[in-house]
């Protein structure tokens, strides 16, 4: 852990074209401040890869209403119109992926695995382009993993080592892409001392952060 | 006479057996929590990090980090656990789900399910969708019997399909039906319609029985 960063340092380390994973599910569980100093920086042409896009002026959904995303690799977009309708205008690609395959493939990145074996997709749209294995008489999808420039987290408690702890349905995809950035910056709701967290209910261990966002004013 | 998504989701709700871990998909699949007896030891997963998904709290007692799978503002039972997405969809693909209700677009004969794509018209994405499918011990799609005066229920699905995998059971407003490897077979009526009824409003082949009771709902 290098450090506690005000949101617009920690978005100037952000390069144009840049690919970011993003926790949170429907906007629970992403950094929100983060997001914010990324819009106001406004670098542009990045790549997203996160379960969703949210909503309109929340999380995610603020970086598709700001125009800064050229490519999404997300399960469902469903209930953000921006990103379908940039999508069909092609301001935006987008690659689907099945949500329990999307977060297999990032743990892939993070873990030092090749890829992932799964029977999700077999028959279907997903399948296509793809390599189709046979293991012990059942078939699986050969699915690349995948890693990105920076992650981005949102927790619950941080402490002063960048140990991470999660609240309830906010853990999503967090403490997988975690392991899967190159660069990995925490937002927590609160900075508390060294021991507050537990060992036992540590989820991303500190050594894993690179940096810390400052407490919220 | 009762709305049509009520008498679906009373009717799904007696298939959800004591002690099971259930998987309720968004929209109307939702609505079947209502109709299962706290009693009945369920526990109930959202997709995004819960086993143990509770009813809406109360008005101003809302938790921001507690939602279920449609971003909706949800409470937790006694016995609850938050997971992560890796988890959540390990129990789902790796056969630890017993059951998940979903919609469903098309039907087909070979009890295909199509429900997560209109090309041109409605790509939102598969979500947990396919997992779901391929993954739940046993699969209940739980839709209208027809949408703007087209049957759903099909010879074969022309919309993308969600996944290989036959679905166990189909409740509509109408009927429910069991897909089965020689084909699809009408177990219920809904109250007050005919199999007559049923045949006239799906454009695959039902298997008939002898006997095909009227529903019994929860």
């Amino acid at each position: 852990m290098k450090g506690a960063l005000k949101p617009e340092a920690a978005a100037a380390m952000i390069p144009e074209a840049a690919s970011l994973m993003i926790g949170g599910f429907m906007a629970v569980g992403t950094p929100e401040r983060m997001i914010d100093a990324i819009v106001a920086r406004g670098v542009g042409g990045l790549t997203v890869i996160a379960n969703d896009t949210a909503m309109p002026g929340r999380g995610i959904g603020k970086l598709i209403s700001a125009g800064l995303v050229r490519h999404v690799i997300a399960s469902h977009i469903g209930l953000n119109p921006e990103t379908q309708a940039k999508m069909i205008s092609g301001e935006i690609t987008c690659e689907l992926v099945p949500q329990g395959t999307l977060i297999e493939r990032i743990r892939a990145g993070g873990m030092g695995l090749g890829g992932v074996l799964t029977p999700t997709g077999l028959g279907t749209e997903v399948e296509e382009g793809k390599q189709v294995v046979t293991v012990e008489g059942n078939r699986f999808l050969v699915e690349t993993p995948l890693k990105a420039d920076f992650a981005l987290i949102g927790a619950w408690q941080a402490d002063y080592v960048g140990n991470l702890s999660y609240m309830l349905t906010a853990h999503n995809f967090n403490p997988i892409i975690a392991l899967a950035g190159r660069t990995v910056i925490a937002e927590a709701d609160s900075i508390v001392p060294v021991g507050v967290i537990p060992p036992d209910a540590v989820k991303t261990p500190g050594v894993l952060v690179d940096h810390l966002l400052i407490r919220a004013a | 006479m009762m709305d049509a998504k009520e008498l679906i989701a009373r009717r799904v709700a007696r298939e959800i057996r004591p002690g099971t871990l259930v998987n309720l998909g968004i929209g109307l699949p939702s609505m079947v929590a209502t109709f299962v007896p706290s009693d009945l030891g369920v526990y109930f997963q959202a997709e995004n990090g819960v086993i143990g998904l509770g009813a809406r709290p109360p008005e101003g007692m809302e938790e921001c980090r507690l939602t279920d799978a449609g971003g909706g503002f949800v409470s937790a039972v006694p016995g609850a656990a938050s997971i992560d997405s890796a988890m959540s969809f390990g129990l789902i693909r790796g056969g630890h789900l017993d059951m998940t209700v979903l919609g469903g677009l098309q039907i087909d004969e070979s009890g295909h399910l199509a429900n997560w794509k209109v090309p041109g018209k409605m790509v939102p994405g598969m979500g947990g969708a396919m997992d779901l499918v391929t993954g739940a011990a046993r699969v209940v799609v739980a839709m209208q019997h027809s949408a703007k005066g087209q049957s759903k229920i099909v010879a074969r699905c022309t919309l993308p399909l969600t996944a290989l995998r036959r679905v166990d059971l189909v409740v509509t407003d109408l009927a429910v039906i069991e897909p089965t490897a020689t084909g699809l077979i009408l177990r219920e009526r809904a109250p007050g319609v005919s199999v007559d009824d049923i045949r006239a409003a799906t454009d695959a082949a039902l298997v008939i029985p002898v006997d095909v009771p009227e529903m019994i709902l929860a």
